[in-house]
């Protein structure tokens, strides 16, 4: 199987453009760069790089090795919607492992994994969100939510599956 | 003490994100008479007074700071503004990037003025995906105002300001790896010297601030650095939010000044412990601040008591933990966030931490030995000094605090290989 090789659309080559102008090296709009592709693409894909170092006039090794360092960078396809369930202290104290284990039992895949509908992929992360005050909490597509418990977990997954039904 | 509103006045109040209605209620006045009224010196020197230190965690005096950066213009100069915030328990400048975006443009602006920077960035972590929306709606106003651009408020005074969002690494906060990262670089730390204030970002002098540390500009200009530095106690300056989150009733974001005592911020502010049981320790500043017992509280929350306690009020990240915990998981969680953020680049932290990790993991769960005590005390002695940044000497800390404080439980779990705490956790329930 070859994979399709990737490019920009007009749009977000414009955008890319924009970037550039903000910086005075070029090398510093590779990070902004990765995030507009993973936003089109979904993930970092062996083409995805191949393309930004060609833009970005970089050896694709030097790609390579910022997409494996930075965790918001995917590697591989994900879920449609993608959840991350912080595991930091805080959040520790409220109890966020039965959260974590609910989701597991729910989404019937381990966490890194990506549910066989392709609807979710999740994360349980021991770094953390930033949003202790509503511990335990979890990101969905970027939202945060907290003060969680295995049925407001319930109604959330429920919400996005009717947002994709839509 | 009482609650005092600076930095904290809009928050909750979604008006305060729309440009006019910053501007009617007092807004870019404290820029204005910056920039129109006052010498980039002069701007300097009132910071100075007002005894502002940098709050991201180091507490470096934010003036002195300034004044590091040669005055010739050579070379362009940058700010780099860290909204960063990943250090576990810290969700203050949250607050600040969601509710009053605007105080933080006020802010870099009185900053870039007293410096002679024409080129600033919002380093903002990936993770932040509302407050990025947020923050950018608002310097695109600015700019559409002339707030920002070839004329900041109509002075003949350029100023660009750009975000740029990180991609989930903690080590990005440290200020030298959060420069590597804005330069498209994994953010591996840098040796100092240079300091970035001479040789920073893309090799000219920069200034790297905090969120908040920029926030409080603009209460300082505008009543003085007297004034401000009066609020607080003797280095201190002013007021500071503490993030308050664990086993209270009401955690959130409290504006207080410094030196009000933990006692006060988590019984009076936070509302007390949850079901009223009685609070076992409390981390001060983020988890790489050294745990406090329960008989520590009274301690007034400045940078220097802390530091004479042993520990440090770092981030302001205050987690509270009642009698339930059991401070070999809580080690656990902590050694866990440390092994997975280590950045690879130093032996002692890439190597230490994941070994500090896995004999925390094996006496949680019941394998431990009395050897191992020794082992954890040792590599974290190891890991101070020995790196090139924060980050190790952070864990080290953390570990340290954790083995001195709760020395019984830790012997406990080797010697019996269970937790004392869950049993009587559950004897009771």
């Amino acid at each position: 199987m070859t994979a399709a090789p990737f490019e920009f659309t007009p749009e977000n080559q414009r955008e890319f453009e924009e970037i550039l102008t903000k910086y005075p090296e070029r090398r510093a709009a590779l990070l902004p760069a990765l995030h507009l592709a993973q936003l089109q693409n979904g993930y970092i894909s062996p083409e995805v790089e191949d393309y930004i170092a060609r833009i970005m006039e970089l050896p694709i090794v030097d790609v390579r090795e910022v997409v494996s360092f930075y965790s918001l960078y995917f590697r591989r396809p994900m879920g449609r919607h993608h959840i991350r369930v912080c595991m930091s202290l805080s959040c520790m104290l409220r109890d966020c492992k039965s959260i974590r284990d609910h989701l597991h039992k729910r989404l019937g895949v381990p966490p890194g994994g990506v549910t066989s509908d392709g609807s979710f992929s999740w994360e349980a992360i021991p770094d953390c969100l930033g949003a202790c005050e509503i511990a335990p909490m979890m990101q969905l597509d970027g939202e945060y939510y907290g003060n969680l418990t295995p049925e407001k977990v319930d109604e959330i997954l429920e919400k996005a599956k009717e947002a994709d039904r839509q | 003490m009482p609650i005092v509103k600076l930095v904290s006045e809009y928050f909750g109040n979604e008006q305060a994100r729309n440009l006019d209605w910053y501007q009617k209620h007092g807004g870019y006045a404290a820029a204005r008479k910056a920039l129109f009224e006052m010498t980039p010196k002069q701007v300097t020197e009132e910071v100075i007074k007002s005894n502002l230190r940098g709050l991201g965690g180091a507490g470096f005096p934010t003036g002195k700071k300034w004044s590091f950066v040669p005055e010739t213009d050579d070379l362009p100069k940058y700010l780099a503004v860290n909204a960063d915030e990943a250090e576990p328990g810290t969700f203050k400048d949250r607050y600040i990037l969601e509710w009053d975006p605007h105080r933080l443009i006020e802010g870099i602006i009185i900053c870039s003025w007293a410096v002679g920077i024409h080129q600033a960035y919002i380093y903002i972590r990936g993770e932040y995906v509302r407050p990025y929306r947020i923050l950018k709606a608002a310097v695109d106003e600015a700019y559409q105002k002339g707030i920002l651009g070839e004329r900041v408020l109509g002075k003949d005074f350029k100023l660009d300001l750009h975000i740029h969002r990180g991609a989930g690494a903690y080590i990005c906060g440290e200020e030298t790896g959060l420069l590597e990262s804005l330069e498209g670089k994994k953010g591996w730390p840098r040796l100092k010297p240079p300091f970035p204030a001479v040789v920073g970002l893309f090799k000219c002098p920069t200034v790297i601030n905090n969120v908040e540390t920029l926030a409080h500009l603009r209460c300082i200009i505008e009543r003085g650095g007297e004034w401000f530095a009066d609020l607080g106690v003797d280095r201190n300056g002013g007021t500071r939010l503490f993030a308050l989150s664990g086993h209270v009733k009401r955690p959130g974001v409290y504006e207080l000044p410094m030196g009000t005592p933990f006692r006060e911020l988590i019984y009076e502010h936070g509302g007390g412990i949850v079901g009223d049981r009685r609070l076992k320790a409390v981390i001060p500043g983020g988890i790489s601040a050294p745990v406090l017992r329960a008989d520590q509280v009274d301690i007034p929350m400045t940078f220097d008591d802390l530091n004479k306690a042993g520990s440090m009020l770092g981030s302001a990240g205050v987690v509270v933990m009642d009698e339930t915990v059991c401070m070999v998981e809580a080690m656990h969680t902590v050694a866990e966030f440390f092994a997975h953020e280590s950045c690879g680049q130093c032996t002692p932290c890439r190597h230490g931490t994941g070994w500090v990790y896995r004999i925390v993991s094996r006496i949680l769960e019941g394998h431990g030995s009395e050897d191992d005590l020794g082992t954890l005390m040792h590599a974290a002695n190891y890991m101070t000094g020995t790196s090139i940044c924060a980050l190790s000497e952070g864990a080290s800390m953390a570990y340290r605090g954790f083995l001195t404080q709760f020395p019984e439980e830790f012997k406990y779990h080797v010697r019996h290989g269970k937790c004392d705490v869950k049993e009587k956790r559950q004897a009771v329930a």
